[in-house]
């Protein structure tokens, strides 16, 4: 069995602890969300599973091999990570970047093999970039942008891909299309997608496994469905909420609290609160 | 692949993608470069039509006319270009991996550690009777040792579990005033006649250049942009961040490492042979980003054709214009230079 786990891992900046001798398995094949109040440590997590930041203890293993113990471009080729706000150097046409994603895979006599070029033009049409791939990237807009730097880790054609807050800056619409994608991604291609998302209800929709991290552990891991309850997000996120079914696709939909312009006749909400506690 | 054209050889082992805007970019800066070289070898005192040069370089021409070109006025066009290159390269090389544009190698203080050690061989080497006890043949050598101590003492004080582009920058800016600081001492202690010598070496002029210089800097700039180009797509790479840079597989801090030498290596010996020529590091790389873009396949030698005519450009005009005097080349590049970086700094503090 072929997986990502990590084992009594600690982590943390100088003295500073951020992680706490935590153990998760990621499963194969299945959208992975991590959740958590702001600074609890999801994307300091992501970044450790990346290999970007070195454990103070414990390992990660991926496929049965520590990943600490790893050449820095086998690690690549099995596993790409979108950080939060990637930079892009003026100028840098789409194609530019999403060639980056066969680092790994080129040495400087061999800079663009029909395997490459094979992995780009599969990269930017399943990004549906194609069309753009001469466009510098700075002149994208936000979504489109987004898109080109997740082509990039799809070239990359590895099994499992990390992304740390995907969804940020974005709009509603594309944040959907985003969000899509990597539903796709994982359900046509059987690829391991691992996120830090920052909404609740979408994680819930997307995901296959939610981690919710807190107090540098994991307070909870598994289904949507069975972990998301009024209880988990008061512990984890400070906050009294409703949890509801989604009307239109049955996952946990979380209702904050709260103050706000309520149009419902107040007894009638009253009643609902009771029902539902 | 509109755009783009791919070489491939067969069965892939050697291949790689291009722009052909790139290459016609190239070629049109080297046309320009030729022509400058050019009016470069038929202008000065003595006019030599362009026409005559050209004679010379098929063995025909007059005897005066070899003499004034070949002796004279080739060796300094050959180091102009050369040490253009030097700068330029690695400039661009520190930009990449400083990821700011605004870097050049005097930011970092390896110019002021090649101007330190010059000045202190003026001033330790002099005799009682203000003389050289050695041959001035050594100076670029020390000023070349000057980089290379200056390269690596900043890159181990910036050192703390690998480099930080951040620290490695404000280290730099603390060397180079400290570099500032012991240039003004050393002149002062020095015979006066040896603080205008330096003074005018720290300027940058490639006035006085000979052939013997030429046949040691050739080569060995050559070399580094050869070298400069095998490691261009790590640079691409680094571009992208260091959490993109680690994720898709690079070697941050043996690459930065290997970065910083060459760096330091093609300034060190640039200053060594022309002194301080300032801006050229910080333009050129600048100019070639906005005519070619930002991958360094195109961005190394397309930059390293515009610090060839930067140079050589400014040595010209400084030769020729104010004739008699002679102007250094480093004035006319900080002339443009200066308000160069100080457009940059208000259109990057505006976005």
């Amino acid at each position: 069995m072929k997986t990502l786990i990590a084992n009594d891992l600690s982590l943390g900046y100088g003295e500073e602890l951020i992680i706490d001798s935590l153990d998760i398995t990621i499963p194969k094949g299945e959208v992975t969300v991590l959740i958590g109040g702001n600074g609890c440590g999801k994307s300091t997590l992501l970044r450790s599973l990346a290999r970007l930041l070195k454990p103070k203890t414990g390992t990660i293993v991926l496929d049965n091999k520590d990943i600490a113990k790893m050449r820095t471009k086998e690690v690549a080729k099995k596993m790409a990570i979108l950080p939060q706000t990637p930079v892009t150097p003026d100028g840098l046409t789409v194609l530019q970047l999403v060639k980056q994603g066969r680092y790994p895979y080129q040495s400087w006599a061999r800079q663009w093999s029909k395997q490459d070029e094979e992995a780009v033009v599969h990269a930017l049409e399943a990004t549906n970039l194609m069309e753009l791939k001469d466009r510098s990237v700075d002149s994208l807009s936000g979504g489109q942008r987004q898109r080109a730097w997740i082509a990039m880790t799809l070239a990359q054609n590895t099994d499992t891909l990390l992304l740390d807050e995907p969804t940020t800056y974005l709009d509603m619409t594309h944040q959907i299309e985003i969000l899509d994608l990597l539903f796709d991604l994982n359900q046509e291609h059987g690829r391991t997608v691992v996120m830090v998302l920052h909404d609740i209800n979408l994680a819930c929709r997307y995901a296959d496994h939610i981690v919710a991290l807190k107090d540098k552990k994991v307070y909870a891991q598994g289904r949507p469905e069975e972990i998301v309850t009024c209880q988990m997000v008061q512990d984890v996120f400070e906050m009294t909420c409703d949890v509801r079914e989604d009307p239109l696709f049955g996952t946990p939909m979380c209702i904050p609290h709260g103050k706000g312009r309520c149009i419902v006749k107040q007894v009638a909400q009253e009643q609902q609160r009771q029902i539902s506690s | 692949m509109s755009r783009y054209r791919v070489f491939r050889t067969k069965k892939d082992w050697f291949s790689f993608i291009y722009d052909p805007k790139s290459i016609i970019i190239f070629s049109l800066l080297l046309i320009g470069l030729l022509i400058l070289f050019l009016f470069s070898a038929a202008l000065g005192e003595i006019f030599v039509h362009p026409v005559d040069v050209l004679k010379l370089f098929i063995g025909e021409g007059t005897e005066m006319h070899a003499l004034i070109v070949n002796s004279f006025r080739m060796p300094r066009i050959l180091t102009a270009i050369f040490v253009g290159i030097g700068l330029a390269v690695s400039g661009a090389i520190l930009q990449g991996m400083i990821r700011n544009p605004l870097a050049s190698p005097d930011i970092i203080g390896i110019t002021g550690g090649a101007g330190v050690a010059v000045v202190a061989f003026l001033a330790m080497f002099s005799n009682k009777d203000n003389a050289l006890t050695v041959s001035i043949q050594w100076m670029p050598f020390a000023s070349f040792l000057g980089a290379l101590a200056v390269g690596f003492m900043v890159y181990v004080l910036a050192y703390k579990n690998g480099i930080a582009p951040m620290t490695l920058i404000l280290i730099g800016i603390g060397i180079s005033a400290l570099a500032q600081a012991l240039t003004t001492m050393f002149m002062i202690m020095g015979p006066i006649f040896r603080a205008s010598q330096a003074n005018i070496w720290l300027t940058g002029s490639v006035y006085g250049a000979n052939w013997l210089e030429v046949k040691i800097l050739i080569p060995i700039i050559l070399v580094l942009l050869f070298f400069s180009l095998l490691v261009a797509r790590r640079i691409n790479a680094q571009e992208l961040g260091e959490e993109t840079a680690a994720g898709i597989g690079a070697h941050l801090q043996r690459d930065r490492l290997i970065f910083l030498t060459l760096c330091t290596a093609m300034t060190g010996v640039a200053v060594a042979f022309a002194g301080g020529i300032g801006f050229v590091g910080l333009m050129a790389p600048h100019i070639a980003r906005r005519l070619a873009g930002s991958s360094y396949g195109a961005l190394i030698p397309v930059s390293a054709l515009i610090g060839a005519i930067l140079v050589l450009g400014a040595d010209l005009i400084g030769r020729t214009m104010f004739s008699p005097l002679e102007v250094p080349a480093g004035v006319f590049t900080a002339t443009i230079g200066a308000p160069y970086f100080i457009f940059l700094l208000y259109r990057s503090k505006r976005s």
